[in-house]
Formats: C-alpha cells, sequence, structure tokens
C-alpha cells in the first residue's frame, strides 16, 4: 500500500527527536525489506519494520501512531544485524517507544497483571517488561 | 533590671545567631538549635510534622539545600542541627500506595510480595533512597535484596527504617519502599525466623500442669505472705558464672 | 583461577536450577567463585535510547562491585544479564563523555571505565577452560541425547554482546559435543522467543515459542537446551498453555546446559534442581538412565 504524504504532512519535529533519541540516520534505509523479513514477531505487526521507516523518513505522524510494531518489538537485533545499512532498527523502535512514554503514557501497569501470572514469572521478565512498557 | 531580665540578656548574647530560609522565608535563629526548635523558636506552632523529637517516629522528615552547592540533603528536623544558609522545607506526608492484604494468609514466599506490590520491579537501583534516609538504611539494597527473593536481608537491611516516606519521595520507579520493607519485616517475623524450641517445651509443660501447684498456692496467700515469699526467693546473684543454675528448673 | 560471579534475581529463585548446578560444575573444573557483595539487579534489557543514561547506573553499579572485588573477570550465566552488562562495560571503555557522567552521577561509588572483562559460562568455557579440559572431566557423558542447543538473542547480538558469529554459531554445540551429547543443529535456533512480550503480548510470545520448540522437534532434536531463565519460561514452562491454544503435539525436555553438563560431570542429581524443571524433564533423563553415575 502506497504512502501518500505531502510536505505539509510531514511532521519534521518528529524526526528530529527520533534522530535524537535513536541517534540513527534512518534515511539511509533503501528500503530492502531485509529487516521485515527476518522480525520473529512478523505474524504478530500491523506494520512491518521496513513501512515503520519509510513512514518515518516521511514524517508520517498518524501513521507511526497507529504501528503496534515498537510494542510487539521483542528487541531481538536481529534487524540490526542484517541491515545492510547497519541501521540499529532496535535503538529505532525503542525510540518511537520513548517518545510515547515519555508523554507519562504507560503501555502496561504492573498492578494489572493477574497476580498468579507475577508469580510465575522469572523476575526477568517483569524487570525487562517495566522497562519497555513503562517510564 | 531584674535578675531574670538580666539572665535574659546574657543567655541572648552567648547565642550567636545564624540566618536559615523556611519555605523561602528567612529567619535568624540560635546557631546550637535543631531544626525543630529552630522553627519554633522563629514562632511557628508545629501541628503537623512533629512526633517524638527524639529521631524514631520519621514525622518530622526535612529536606534543604545550602547556597552555591546543588546537592540535596535530608534529615530529622528534631536531629539536625540548624547551618547558615540553609534552605529548607518539611515533608510531614509523602502519598505512598499500601497494599491490602490478609496476613494471615501469607506464608512469607517471596511471590507473595511481588503480587502486592509488581512496582518494584521498576527500580532502577538510582540509589536515591539510600542517599535521602536520614537513618542511613540502604534502602536500594533491601529493594534489591527483595527483588532477588531474599526476605530476610531485606528485613535485616531495612531494620531501622522509620517510615518517613523520604526515599518514595525520590524514588525514580514510584516505588513506595517503606512499605515493601515493613512487609518484609512482618512476614520475616512471623513466618521466616525459626522458632524457640524452648518455648514449645515451657509451654507443653504449663499445659501439662507442671506449674498449677505453685501458682495455687500463689493465690492463697493473703498480701503479707506474698511480700515473704517474693523477698524470699531465690534471684541469681549479681557476681554469678556462666554456669549458675537455679535450684529449681522450670523443665527445660 | 578466580572470578567474580553475577548471578541476577532470577537466578535465586526461579532459576535456581542454572545457579546450583553451574557453581557444582564450576568447582569441579578447579573454578573458584565469588559471588559478587551487594550486587543489584542489572536491569535484564539494555536500555537502547541514546539520551537514556539512568538506565545505565545500575548495571554499571555492578561492574563497580566487580572492579571493588578484584578479580579480570566477572562471570554470568543468565543470558539477558549477560547481554546487558557486556554492553553497558562496552559503553563505560568507548564513551569518555557519557562515561564521565555516569561517574559523576555515581559519586557515591568508584569511578569505573571499563577495566573487568564480562563473560558468560558459554565463552568462559571455550577461552578460559577449553573444550578438552571440560570432556576430560565429563565421567558420565550423554551418549546418545540428542540436544537441540538454543542460543536465542541475548547471546549473539548485538555484534559487540555476542559470544559467537550470529549467523553460524558454534559455541553452544561444541559445548554439548564435549558433554558426550548429539548437538542437533536446527533452522530457529537463534531466533527470539519472545522474552519480555510474555508479559506485553503474551499470545504473540506464545506463538514464537511455540514455533521453535515445532522446528527443533522436526529436526530431530529430542530435548531442548538453554541458557535463560526467560527462555525456559517461554519455551519450557508455557508448553503446558501452547497444548492447550495451539495443538502442541508432544512435550519436550527442556533443561539449563549447566544442569547436562552438571550430570555429565558427575555431580549429585539433588544439586541440579530438577524438581524446577517441568516433570517431563526428569521423567526423560530417568527413562533414558542419564542420571545413573550421580549420587
Amino acid at each position: 500500500m502506497p504512502i501518500f504524504a505531502s510536505k505539509t504532512e510531514c511532521d519534521d519535529q518528529l524526526r528530529q527527536r527520533i534522530k535524537e533519541i535513536s541517534g540513527q540516520e534512518f534515511q539511509k534505509c533503501f528500503q530492502c525489506g531485509t529487516c521485515s523479513g527476518s522480525c520473529p514477531m512478523k505474524e504478530h505487526i500491523n506494520v512491518f519494520p521496513r513501512r515503520v521507516m519509510a513512514l518515518l523518513q516521511l514524517g508520517q505522524k498518524k501513521a507511526l501512531e497507529e504501528a503496534n510494531t515498537p510494542w510487539i518489538c521483542a528487541a531481538c537485533h536481529v534487524c540490526l544485524v542484517r541491515c545492510p545499512r547497519s541501521i540499529d532498527i532496535p535503538r529505532v523502535m525503542e525510540a518511537i517507544r520513548q517518545v510515547k512514554l515519555r508523554e507519562n503514557l504507560d503501555q502496561v501497569d504492573p498492578r494489572q497483571i493477574e497476580k498468579e501470572k507475577i508469580a510465575e514469572l522469572p523476575q526477568i521478565a517483569m524487570v525487562a517488561g517495566l522497562r519497555k512498557f513503562t517510564s | 533590671m531584674s535578675t531574670l531580665d538580666e539572665g535574659v540578656a546574657k543567655t541572648e548574647i552567648a547565642a550567636k545567631l545564624i540566618p536559615i530560609y523556611v519555605m523561602g522565608k528567612k529567619y535568624e535563629v540560635p546557631e546550637s538549635l535543631t531544626i525543630m526548635k529552630a522553627i519554633e523558636y522563629a514562632g511557628y506552632k508545629y501541628i503537623r510534622g512533629c512526633g517524638c523529637r527524639g529521631g524514631v517516629c520519621g514525622a518530622c522528615s526535612t529536606v534543604y539545600r545550602k547556597p552555591n552547592d546543588y546537592k540535596i540533603y535530608t534529615g530529622l528536623a528534631c536531629q539536625t542541627v540548624v547551618e547558615p544558609d540553609m534552605y529548607l522545607t518539611q515533608i510531614p506526608f509523602y502519598p505512598a500506595i499500601r497494599a491490602t492484604y490478609n496476613f494471615y494468609e501469607l506464608e512469607g514466599r517471596p511471590e507473595e510480595i511481588y503480587e502486592l506490590y509488581p512496582e518494584l520491579f521498576r527500580c532502577v537501583a538510582c540509589n536515591n533512597c539510600t542517599k535521602v534516609c536520614p537513618m542511613d538504611v540502604e534502602v536500594m539494597d533491601y529493594i534489591s535484596a527483595l527483588k532477588r527473593g531474599d526476605i530476610a536481608a531485606a528485613a535485616k537491611i531495612s531494620f531501622d527504617c522509620i517510615q518517613c516516606g523520604l526515599c518514595a519521595s525520590r524514588c525514580m520507579g514510584e516505588l513506595a519502599q517503606y512499605h515493601m520493607a515493613q512487609l518484609a519485616r512482618r512476614v520475616y517475623g512471623a513466618y521466616l525466623t525459626p522458632r524457640a524450641d524452648h518455648l514449645k517445651t515451657v509451654v507443653a509443660n504449663i499445659e501439662a500442669g507442671r506449674f498449677d501447684l505453685g501458682v495455687k498456692s500463689l493465690k492463697a496467700m493473703n498480701q503479707e505472705q506474698l511480700k515473704q515469699a517474693y523477698q524470699a526467693r531465690e534471684m541469681e546473684p549479681a557476681t554469678a558464672g556462666e554456669d549458675w543454675k537455679p535450684k529449681e528448673s522450670i523443665g527445660l | 583461577m578466580k572470578v567474580s560471579y553475577y548471578p541476577g534475581c532470577t537466578l535465586k529463585t526461579h532459576g535456581k536450577g542454572l545457579e546450583s548446578s553451574a557453581l557444582a560444575c564450576l568447582e569441579k573444573l578447579g573454578i573458584t567463585v565469588e559471588e559478587l557483595p551487594r550486587w543489584n539487579c542489572c536491569g535484564a534489557v539494555y536500555s537502547l535510547a541514546d539520551d537514556d543514561l539512568i538506565h545505565m547506573v545500575a548495571p554499571v553499579r555492578d561492574l563497580v562491585r566487580a572492579k571493588e572485588q578484584g578479580n579480570e573477570i566477572l562471570l554470568t550465566l543468565c543470558a539477558m544479564c549477560y547481554n546487558t552488562l557486556a554492553r553497558a562495560n562496552a559503553l563505560m571503555k568507548n564513551d569518555p563523555e557519557k562515561r564521565k557522567t555516569i561517574n559523576w552521577f555515581m559519586d557515591e561509588e568508584l569511578d569505573y571505565a571499563g577495566e573487568i572483562k564480562v563473560v558468560h559460562f558459554l565463552d568462559f568455557l571455550r577461552d578460559y577452560v577449553g573444550w578438552d579440559k571440560l570432556k576430560e572431566k565429563v565421567t558420565n557423558p550423554l551418549k546418545g541425547l540428542k540436544a537441540a542447543p538454543y542460543y536465542g538473542c541475548t547471546l549473539l547480538r548485538p555484534k559487540e554482546a555476542g559470544i559467537d558469529r550470529f549467523d553460524n554459531p558454534s559455541i553452544f554445540q561444541d559445548c554439548l559435543r564435549a558433554l558426550g551429547a548429539e548437538a542437533v543443529d536446527f533452522d530457529m535456533s537463534t531466533q527470539c522467543c519472545g522474552t519480555y512480550q510474555v508479559l506485553g503480548n503474551p499470545e504473540a510470545s506464545l506463538k514464537v515459542s511455540f514455533d521453535i520448540l515445532k522446528n527443533a522437534s522436526e529436526f530431530g532434536a529430542e530435548a531442548l537446551v538453554l541458557a535463560c531463565p526467560l527462555c525456559d519460561y517461554n519455551l519450557g514452562k508455557r508448553q503446558g498453555e501452547m497444548k492447550n491454544k495451539l495443538g502442541l503435539a508432544n512435550d519436550m525436555p527442556v533443561y539449563y546446559f549447566t544442569q547436562l553438563m552438571a550430570l555429565a560431570l558427575g555431580v549429585p542429581e539433588a544439586e541440579c534442581h530438577f524438581e524446577l524443571n517441568r516433570e517431563i524433564s526428569l521423567g526423560f533423563l530417568k527413562e533414558r538412565n542419564f542420571l545413573k553415575a550421580s549420587a
């Protein structure tokens, strides 16, 4: 599905912010799609990583907000090791997450997790999950 | 001038006055006073944020800064002596959620604490809590102990906590550390500390009636007889050695 | 040889099997292990935001403890903790500005500049013990065990933390072979199990783990061997859920590599804490007689 963008719709502030937080030059991405092919969560995301990069390049804030990709991402780093331009895609995903979380919009409430689950989970799951989904 | 006035005048000159700022307002107070006394000297009357005045109730937590120093200092107002140009405020209360639970349903497993306080895992080990504690409790260390399931260590490390709330006020992960520590201490004391075997023995002896005769005879005595019996009781001599034993054992 | 040891929160409770068996193995190999005093949770994941330094404080504090303890090497067993500590270490070594700020913030601690070397038990075995020495110490070879090594993500990626090449690693297989087992290569051995998504998107995480198990079994694996308590949860403990929701045909026994290593080195069964694995794990070992030489 093509992305329609115009100069007025392009949110440059968001682009700059993501660039700052991730430290990545995502305009280097030439849309090869290797990241999408490698992503283990590809069955579960609504916007593939390749498209996320394109949306970012074009500053499409609304479309990016509708992508669940950064929230399903497991930071497994396969995309990083295979990207032909060595773009640190996990960092880009983290930046998109941080932009939301820093507005104090946590994605998980620790007190809403079922108690039996908390008792069963290894502590690293709680620590990691709360680090990625809350601020 | 009366001798009283002379005395007062002498006292006032003897104590050097230094400036302190209470919530932004400047006061000149004698330099040897504690913050609490200084605030009262300045004319305030405490209706909140004051308790035992002895450093153990945690009501008078105070936060202050010093000139040209970015650091945040804390202390209990009743224990901390004023310093020149101290810039202070008090935090008698800091909101902290406390989990509700039926204590008798707990068993002393770490998972119970995780279920009641899942935000425990938000700790980022920034150490703000330890730095701010007026009782020098190693707060980060006991939170760390709880995260790895070591309730006993958490109970021991948090022993001196007076629940003042300063740790919660500075916590990046928004934990209420002192509530978690209190739960750990309660659970440790009730479920995890080893039980005294000799207590069991004595209770069994009591239930078996070993002391019934003695109690009966005491109850039958009048006040004079009781006094005599009391004065004639066997006592461990002040100079007794390690191996002194009473003539009558209670079955231990 | 003496090393410092960082357990991580999970290894004292849910992951007791990994710690206990590993320490027993280290003793058999003649390595003195000193647990870090006053260690704190390392954070489990490395923060990927460039401007975020506060989440570096937790792992760096542990590295400071290691420096205080005075050994050159910090040994880890949990793959997630390994990754976090190794990357934090690299940051403190290579980025002078961030190093300065972090040291300045942690003004109550010693300054740290990456002096310690962080290793995982697997690369410690390869580089400091050697597969031959390990093989020599094996008294109960796991002959005939078709074990599939599951790397997961954190042992291999990103490159700065990887203990072996990420595209075709062999370190885990070498280890299993030294123990006498048959290492079964399978396509998804370096694919992510879902990690913390067990919290955020548990259904997605369940499916990715299921795919890995299915793949391992298709390649002829009898058992899955791994190095991380969260992988153990996703791939092991959740098998019951996979049976109900995704139609998992057969349970697969899952072990920490140190539990199998301990058996091979003649460590008593009790120290491996198989009661913390699923029942099928101990059952499988009994059935195939791998418990014979341990007391």
